[in-house]
């Protein structure tokens, strides 16, 4: 099948980029997005081109490193699937597709199709974990989880950190990445000590990097590729809303 | 009160406070869907209405002192409601500096996205709709105290109506967006909430706008006339 | 068999159960206020990687990590589906820490270290209740207690999993107690970092070189000890499940700098994958293997039957696994599994396109126990088949084929975790310590982790507590002249400019190694292959196509320095698998088969762990062996018949 690109070039961080316009003949309905890109990058390389950067590693829709706007939808139409998880045949020959890179102050581009994700890191480190020592804990069996209870933080759990939330929502706000990993360890027991602290300092740091705030546009949770409901943001905001106005010990935080 | 303050400098925090000053916001509106649907009984039971309203708080408080208070905390709520929802939607753009040149909407709706212009229009009526009604500035024919004069001889302008129902569609679209969305911010969510919450917004917004609307169309219609 | 000098696997003595704690007793410590002073240089941050640097840091220790994705937690653990082992015995089905090390020991067909598998099955215990307390989201019972399976055809319930994305939640747990330290100020991570070489100082890892993937900036780093966490090799094969990234520089440039290389051409084939579809495929995707608890492999008894599954009657299907291994029948171990489907498909009986891949058919367990009860069991993995393939598995049978999935060789390690350059470690997948021939399911994220979170912040103390206060300066001539080394390979790489893309090569090295060095290998076909990857090898150099800069992000300068040293490790692959004229786990070799088509061991002459010295590029690369003693274990054929 032949298809028409639109894709976003930019040599770098702070250069000026534009939209470029690619033929991608004989494509295989069977091939993956990222495997067209794989291509089509060949035939620049040997034309002497610049091939098109972009994150990729593990291809089966689990590490988040991919992810870009495949015609106005981060990571493309189809429901619950990373860009790497796309297969060519949810197009038709003829196609046009416009590829774009997440856009959002907190993700700047560093080249094509690539962009900077380290606030997610920065607001993992501010507080998305349970301090616990290698060595100190008790044995797995002694504290027990309601089934229902893990399996509901397994969901929140399962959030890639691609950036498709941000990428995707009008107001570029990282509520649907931040409110699951709050929500993960909100809702289990292990979680229960740090579950103030936590929150308040995770929300803390995501409002001092770039991103905008939630309206409640629900598009993260329709883009998310493992389907993170925003249920897991109200619950954020419940459980900020105590810590800030209810809970005195960390009043100042 | 430092930690209030310290609490509205978050963004979060801020829009927890516009979800309160909503709620609070939606109550009047409400409030004066209600007392306005007197103008259906005649002109005596809404006068008697607004002046009633006058004198509430009666005989601890002086006439139009309890009223005083309410329009005040109204006013402030709306103040802040303001200043929450412009600054929000400034740091909003902010964190989306450029555009795609593909957008494709999944979820978001067309009330969730235009709220601030939803605002901006609620806002500019309620200024003119208190020169036209409160004040009577704007009012060809006011007569202090006649609400129900008032209200039909400044509904049989046309323009002055088709602003007013103009006005309460981007009312119906807010509340639409708003009234469920302040669940989710107030993390006011869990399966009871979210089977109802969807059909509840829906349902008022319908009501209050329809509501609303009714007044100037049954003046139009002459359902409701001078002279009742 | 003399033990070269180098080679000193510093096994402790006493009882096997013993070894362990003793060994923990007599390591030298570190004073706690001490450890502040020293730096260790943790190239990786992947389960290995990521648990080590945490624990590391709450020790007291500064670290620096660094990865080549842009965030730690993107590590290639992240894609891990199935589950971890432990001797919890939580089932109460008669497991416990020896039965873990003897099932370990014997699936690795016994080629691994008695010692280090006992101890690896007993912190398994540990690292559950570390996972736990962290907040890992364990599949659990209705009674709120972790829940087990069994995993990989094991007798017992020993598998603790988080759905299918057991690595993903591992990783996570030790990726944010990493983050915990980084917000501490102990742990320093460095993304999109690649590190190019290790560099020596007076014989010892002094520090390392790495290229910044944004800015391209060649720089060095001076730490007290490095580590190398930097997972396996598999995709010498080009094609293999795993991440695209994952490579071998790191621990190939270590070996070029003097670590011994073990055990290269043990690789374990995983028989259930989604097939290749065409030239342009560019990994293949892991189906779990518990699809062989419902499902049944056939293929068609007619080479070259072309029809539709549906209309091949069943008097003329061939379900080889059930007619060959009547006990076993579709649960015999992965090689097996791997190597009936390659022989099926050699005689042409394979199905789909290129013919190479056979059904995987739920229709019988449909019928039996109704989709409803399929669908909970596999529903998520059918939902996967069905995104990749575009064909409904409820309908049509999935069809599956081996992939390289997991290598087993890599650097020599000792006891401590430290290969034979003093001062340079290597944990997880990259090091070759405990899986022998064969690793079962489920034991690389338990080693991983174990090595990270419970063996290396042990061991390292002892080796640091003998260099207090010896640090070394970047400014050395040792640092410029290997950062000279790297920055005239990259200038080289962008000057070829030749005809041919890194792709291109990679392909073909893989396609040389698939057929040379994959599921069967004979002398004829490794000897071919000797002789063809220099020669590939030499052509890379003179015709590979890098476009673009140096001091920019340039991926396909990136893979070209990947590559080139595939083309090197490769041929030691190839040594290794040439040189082992037996049979034994995922070595398959041609020449040593039982009558039936076996598998068949040699232990009188291959009980030994294979570690290679580098001699140059393109020179013969000189064997030193390392003996293995079974005291405990009872050495016995696999037969699954
Ligand atoms: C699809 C799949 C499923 C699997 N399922 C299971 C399972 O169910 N159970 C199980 O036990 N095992 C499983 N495995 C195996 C297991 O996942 C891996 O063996 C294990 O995760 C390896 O962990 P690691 O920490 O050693 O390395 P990795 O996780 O591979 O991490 C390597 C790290 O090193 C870094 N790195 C590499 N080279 C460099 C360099 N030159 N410079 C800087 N950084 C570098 C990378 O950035 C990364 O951070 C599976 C493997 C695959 C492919
Ligand atoms: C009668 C008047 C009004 C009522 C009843 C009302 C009600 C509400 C409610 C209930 C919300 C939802 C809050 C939440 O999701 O937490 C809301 C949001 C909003 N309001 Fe109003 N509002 C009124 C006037 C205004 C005005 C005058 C403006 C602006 C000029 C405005 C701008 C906004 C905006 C932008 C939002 C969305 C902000 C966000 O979701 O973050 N509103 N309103
Ligand atoms: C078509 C619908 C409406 C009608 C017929 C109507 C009618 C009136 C009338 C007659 C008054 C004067 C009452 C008095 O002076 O006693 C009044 C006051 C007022 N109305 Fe409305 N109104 C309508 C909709 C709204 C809406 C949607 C809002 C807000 C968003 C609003 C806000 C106000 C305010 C703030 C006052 C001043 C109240 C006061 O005196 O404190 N009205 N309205
Ligand atoms: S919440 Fe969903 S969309 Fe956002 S980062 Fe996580 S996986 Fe990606
Ligand atoms: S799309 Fe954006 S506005 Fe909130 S609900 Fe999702 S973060
Ligand atoms: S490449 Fe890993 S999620 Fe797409």
């Amino acid at each position: 099948m032949d298809l028409i690109l639109h894709v976003w070039r930019q040599p770098g961080r702070d250069a000026a980029g534009r939209m470029e316009r690619y033929e991608a003949r004989d494509m295989d309905r069977e091939m993956s997005l990222l495997e067209m890109l794989d291509v089509v990058n060949e035939r620049l390389i040997a034309k002497g081109e610049d091939p098109i950067a972009f994150d990729h590693d593990c291809r089966e829709g689990i590490c988040g490193a991919c992810g870009m706007m495949i015609n106005g939808v981060a990571h493309g139409p189809l429901a619950g699937t990373t860009a790497c998880q796309l297969h060519l045949r949810h197009f038709k020959d003829g196609d046009e597709i416009w590829i774009e890179p997440w856009r959002s102050a907190a993700f700047p581009v560093l080249k094509d199709l690539m962009v900077e994700r380290s606030a997610f890191d920065r607001i993992i480190e501010a507080g998305g974990y349970v301090s616990v020592n290698t060595g100190s804990a008790p044995d797995a069996n002694e504290v027990s989880v309601p089934k229902l209870n893990a399996e509901l933080a397994f969901e929140a759990a399962a959030c890639i950190g691609c950036g498709a939330c941000v990428a995707q929502c009008p107001n570029g706000a990282a509520q649907l990445f931040t409110a699951a990993k709050v929500s993960h360890l909100g809702l289990l027991p292990q979680g229960q000590p740090e579950r103030s602290r936590r929150v308040l300092s995770m929300v803390a740091q995501m409002e001092s990097e770039a991103f905008g705030g939630c309206t409640n546009h629900r598009e993260c949770e329709a883009v998310c590729p493992k389907e993170i409901s925003i249920d897991f943001i109200a619950r954020m905001n419940r459980d900020y809303l105590k810590a800030k106005l209810l809970d005195k010990r960390h009043a100042a935080a | 009160m430092s930690w209030i303050v310290d609490f509205y400098r978050t963004a979060m925090g801020k829009k927890a406070v516009m979800a309160v000053t909503g709620i609070a916001l939606f109550g009047f509106v409400l409030g004066h869907l209600v007392g306005n649907l007197k103008l259906y009984m005649g002109p005596e039971h809404l006068d008697h209405y607004a002046e009633a309203l006058r004198e509430l708080g009666a005989p601890f408080f002086a006439r139009g002192q309890v009223l005083w208070i309410v329009r005040l905390g109204l006013l402030a709520a709306l103040a802040v409601h303001v200043h929450a929802a412009v600054t929000l939607t400034l740091l909003n753009r902010r964190a989306r500096p450029k555009s795609y040149v593909k957008t494709t909407p999944q979820a978001s709706t067309y009330a969730s996205r235009t709220m601030i212009w939803g605002g901006a229009v609620i806002a500019l009526f309620v200024v003119y709709h208190l020169l036209h009604f409160t004040t009577g500035d704007v009012h060809p024919d006011f007569e202090p105290g006649a609400v129900y004069h008032n209200v039909v001889t400044g509904f049989l302008n046309p323009w002055v109506s088709a602003f007013y129902v103009a006005a309460q569609i981007a009312l119906g679209l807010h509340l639409y967006h708003g009234l469920w969305s302040l669940f989710q911010t107030l993390g006011w969510n869990g399966p009871r909430v979210n089977v109802f919450r969807r059909r509840m917004a829906a349902v008022l917004a319908v009501v209050i706008c329809a509501g609303n609307v009714s007044f100037p169309i049954a003046v139009l219609t002459g359902a409701v006339r001078l002279g009742g | 068999m003399p033990l070269n000098g180098k080679m000193n696997a510093r096994i402790p003595t006493g009882p096997i159960e013993q070894k362990w704690d003793k060994h923990r007793f007599e390591l030298k410590l570190v004073n706690p206020a001490n450890k502040r002073k020293f730096e260790v240089l943790m190239v990786g941050t992947g389960l290995a990687g990521a648990s080590a640097a945490a624990t590391l840091a709450e020790l007291g220790y500064d670290v620096k990590a660094f990865c080549f994705q842009d965030s730690a937690r993107r590590a290639h653990s992240i894609s891990a589906q199935g589950g971890i082992n432990a001797a919890k015995n939580y089932q109460n089905d008669g497991d416990s820490v020896f039965r873990l090390f003897y099932d370990t020991v014997k699936g690795g067909d016994y080629r691994s270290r008695e010692a280090n598998v006992y101890r690896l099955a007993q912190v398994s215990v540990n690292i559950i209740d570390q996972c736990a307390a962290q907040g890992v989201p364990f599949a659990r019972e209705y009674g709120g207690l972790l829940d087990n399976r069994s995993f990989g055809g094991a007798q017992v319930s020993r598998t603790f999993y988080a759905r299918g994305q057991t690595g993903q939640q591992l990783l996570l747990g030790a990726y944010q107690a990493m983050a915990r330290q980084v917000h501490a100020g102990k742990v320093e991570v460095h993304p999109r970092t690649e590190m190019l070489d290790v560099v020596l100082v007076d014989g010892r890892a002094r520090g390392i070189v790495t290229r910044d993937l944004v800015t391209g900036e060649v720089r060095s780093w001076a730490g007290d000890a490095v580590v190398l966490a930097t997972g396996g090799y598999g995709n010498v094969y080009y094609l293999s499940t795993n991440a695209k990234g994952s490579n071998v520089t790191a621990a190939w440039r270590a070996h070029r700098r003097g670590a011994l290389f073990s055990n290269p051409c043990f690789t374990q084939i995983h028989p259930t994958c989604i097939p290749v579809s065409g030239d342009y495929q560019s990994k293949l995707t892991l189906m779990s293997e518990s699809l062989r608890n419902d499902g049944r492999i056939w293929v068609p008894k007619q080479a070259g039957d072309g029809r539709a599954p549906k209309s091949i009657p069943e008097d003329e299907r061939d379900y080889y696994l059930e007619r060959k291994y009547p006990a076993f029948g579709n649960l015999v171990p992965r090689d097996v599994a791997s190597r009936n489907s390659k022989d099926v498909c050699d005689e042409g009986r394979g199905v789909g396109p290129g013919g190479l891949g056979v059904y995987l058919d739920f229709a019988d367990a449909i019928g039996r126990l109704g989709k409803e009860v399929i669908a909970a069991r596999y529903g998520n993995l059918f939902q996967m088949y069905e995104k990749i393939t575009g064909e409904d598995p409820y309908v049509v049978p999935m069809r599956i084929y081996p992939a390289v999935h997991y290598t087993m060789g890599g650097l020599w390690v000792d006891y401590n975790l430290m290969t034979t350059v003093p001062g340079l470690y290597a944990i997880g997948e990259c090091n070759f310590s405990d899986h022998g021939a064969n690793r079962l399911g489920a034991s690389a994220l338990m080693q991983g982790l174990a090595d990270g979170y419970f063996i290396l912040p042990y061991t390292i103390g002892d080796y640091l507590s003998q260099h207090m206060g010896e640090k070394v300066s970047t400014d050395r001539r040792e640092f410029r002249e290997v950062e000279g080394e790297i920055c005239a390979k990259v200038d080289k790489l962008l000057a070829v400019d030749g005809s041919r893309t890194v792709d291109d090569f990679h392909r073909e090295l893989g396609h040389v190694m698939w057929h040379g060095c994959g599921m069967a290998r004979d002398e004829a076909g490794l000897r071919q292959a000797l002789a063809q990857i220099p020669r590939l090898r030499a052509e890379f150099w003179d015709d590979v196509k890098v476009v673009g800069a140096g001091d920019n992000v340039n991926q396909s300068l990136e893979k070209a320095g990947r590559v080139a040293d595939f083309l090197e490790l490769a041929e030691l692959m190839c040594h290794d698998a040439l040189h082992r004229g037996e049979s034994c786990g995922g070595h398959f070799r041609v020449e040593s088969q039982t009558p039936e088509g076996e598998a068949l061991r040699d232990d009188d002459h291959f009980r030994f762990v294979s570690s290679w010295e580098f001699k140059g590029v393109g020179e013969a690369p000189e064997l030193h062996k390392e003996p293995l003693e079974f005291e405990y274990v009872k050495l016995t054929q696999r037969s699954y018949k």
